[in-house]
């Protein structure tokens, strides 16, 4: 694949914000049906919570918070770029939307470790 | 499906957008005290369960997701697969509804559990 | 003897290779399903892209066909992908673009080939019309003319886009105009925002319904290749951001 007028930092915020958004949103049935298994009692639920404590288990987590993040940052970012007067430091918030991001996915890992 | 219809979906999406902001920043706090010392069904029960308040937060949460995600998932369909628009339009609003149905089922089951 | 200042910051150019004697050249012949032809051609100082291609056709192979005009980056013809990259050609030196020599010059993207490095514009022109594009004149030429203050924001937001030449890059740039082939693209909203904030333009809201919808500026996701590669340095990123809270407005007023 060709990515020559592709690789400059708001393209590759949008692939983040496009992939983060899919896997986020095909998340939330998972999320849902999870939360649901605290209705068929606390052991079921206490089982799932049982298998997530796997440490594999526990970095996709943190992946998904750092997709969580990014999506909040970059979507912000978004927000800011159409509804406010433009700015002419695009790049800046998208460098500052990753580091939001990343240190919310470490901050979920040193927590859940 | 005009332009008007078309807009006013885009503009849904931007304003879900603004509440998800909100609501995401919480949960993102939420879950990163929360994850302190591990996770237990307990623990999740008595620090959700029965609260109102907390159900009325995710009951919106909820609705904001099921208007946000459907959209962008078109746009994506629209953009990077071949299926027919009318198709698209239909896998949008059947993933909406699902969205809606199974976090109101889990917003309303948590309110129900009571707890501490 | 010329003394070491340290505020004396001017050093020899660094060079890493001496300039090649000869490039080594890449063009796409043929149409859609067309591929590249190799050539040689000598490397000079203060070569553009179009000094190249126009070399391979006057001396190496005079059935290429490509475009160009004024030579000078005003008529927006000579647009190819070089390198993989959306270029006007005659203002491209290729000095800036010749990795080790290499040059790969191809038609631009997003738009139909008809043969070698011409494509067919018709969609690109079709869209600045659909857009909205053409000025509605309020007045006639016995009217005096309007006053419209330097100062003013809409004439800001105006001249900012109003420089465009018309040659695509920032359409090829595009990744929504490959994926949607009904999207209006960079150009065609720029020139419709530039209209919008137009004070003697009468064409109003009706321009805003022809730029709204999933084909118009609502579809733009802001990668922003197109002020990436817009060789005037516009930002038609920013003119389709000002449509969209337009456009927004226009919807929450029941006006579109």
């Amino acid at each position: 694949m060709n990515i020559g007028h592709r690789n400059h930092p708001t393209w590759w915020a949008f692939a983040l914000h496009r992939i983060s958004g899919v896997v986020l949103a095909l998340f939330l049935p998972v999320h849902f049906q999870v939360l649901a298994l605290a209705l068929d009692g606390e052991a079921v639920l206490d089982g799932a919570l049982k298998w997530s404590d796997q440490p594999l288990v526990k970095l996709a987590e943190a992946g998904l918070i750092f997709l969580l993040a990014a999506h909040l940052t970059g979507g912000i970012r978004l927000l800011a770029l159409e509804f406010l007067p433009w700015r002419n430091w695009q790049k800046t918030l998208v460098a500052g939307s990753m580091g939001l991001s990343l240190g919310a996915g470490l901050l979920f890992l040193v927590n859940a470790f | 499906m005009n332009e008007v219809v078309q807009t006013r979906l885009w503009l849904a999406q931007r304003i879900s957008a603004v509440v998800l902001a909100v609501c995401v920043g919480i949960h993102l706090a939420g879950i990163i005290i929360a994850v302190q010392g591990g996770l237990s069904a307990a623990e999740i029960i008595g620090r959700v369960g029965g609260s109102g308040v907390l159900a009325a937060f995710y009951g919106v949460f909820v609705l904001a997701c099921a208007v946000h995600a459907p959209i962008g998932l078109r746009a994506v369909l629209a953009e990077m697969t071949d299926i027919k628009p009318v198709s698209i339009n239909g896998i949008a609003s059947a993933f909406a509804a699902v969205i809606l149905l199974m976090g109101m089922q889990a917003v309303l089951g948590f309110l129900g559990l009571g707890g501490g | 003897m010329h003394k070491e200042h340290p505020w004396n910051t001017f050093k020899e150019p660094f060079i890493l290779n001496p300039m090649p004697k000869m490039l080594a050249v890449k063009i796409w012949r043929g149409g859609e399903d067309g591929r590249f032809q190799s050539y040689d051609v000598p490397r000079l100082e203060n070569q553009t892209v179009l000094d190249v291609v126009t070399y391979v056709q006057r001396k190496l192979d005079p059935g290429l066909s490509y475009r160009f005009a004024c030579r000078v980056g005003m008529c927006g013809s000579c647009a190819m992908t070089v390198n993989g990259t959306p270029r006007w050609t005659c203002r491209t030196h290729v000095s800036r673009v010749a990795e080790d020599g290499q040059l790969q010059i191809a038609p631009l993207r997003n738009l139909p080939v008809i043969k070698d490095l011409t494509v067919d514009m018709r969609d690109f022109f079709d869209k600045l019309a659909k857009a909205g594009g053409a000025f509605q004149a309020t007045k006639t030429r016995t009217d005096d003319f309007a006053k419209i203050p330097p100062s003013d924001p809409r004439r800001h937001h105006a001249d900012a886009g109003i420089e465009c030449i018309g040659c695509a890059v920032c359409y090829a740039a595009c990744d929504v105009v490959a994926w949607k082939p009904g999207y209006l693209g960079p150009a065609a909203l720029n020139r419709a925002w530039t209209l919008v904030n137009d004070a003697r333009d009468g064409m109003g809201d009706k321009r805003l319904s022809m730029v709204a919808g999933d084909d118009g500026c609502l579809a733009c996701h802001s990668q922003q290749g197109c002020q990436e590669h817009c060789p005037m340095g516009l930002s038609p990123t920013a003119a389709i951001a000002g449509l969209k809270r337009a456009v927004s407005v226009a919807a929450l007023k029941s006006k579109l």
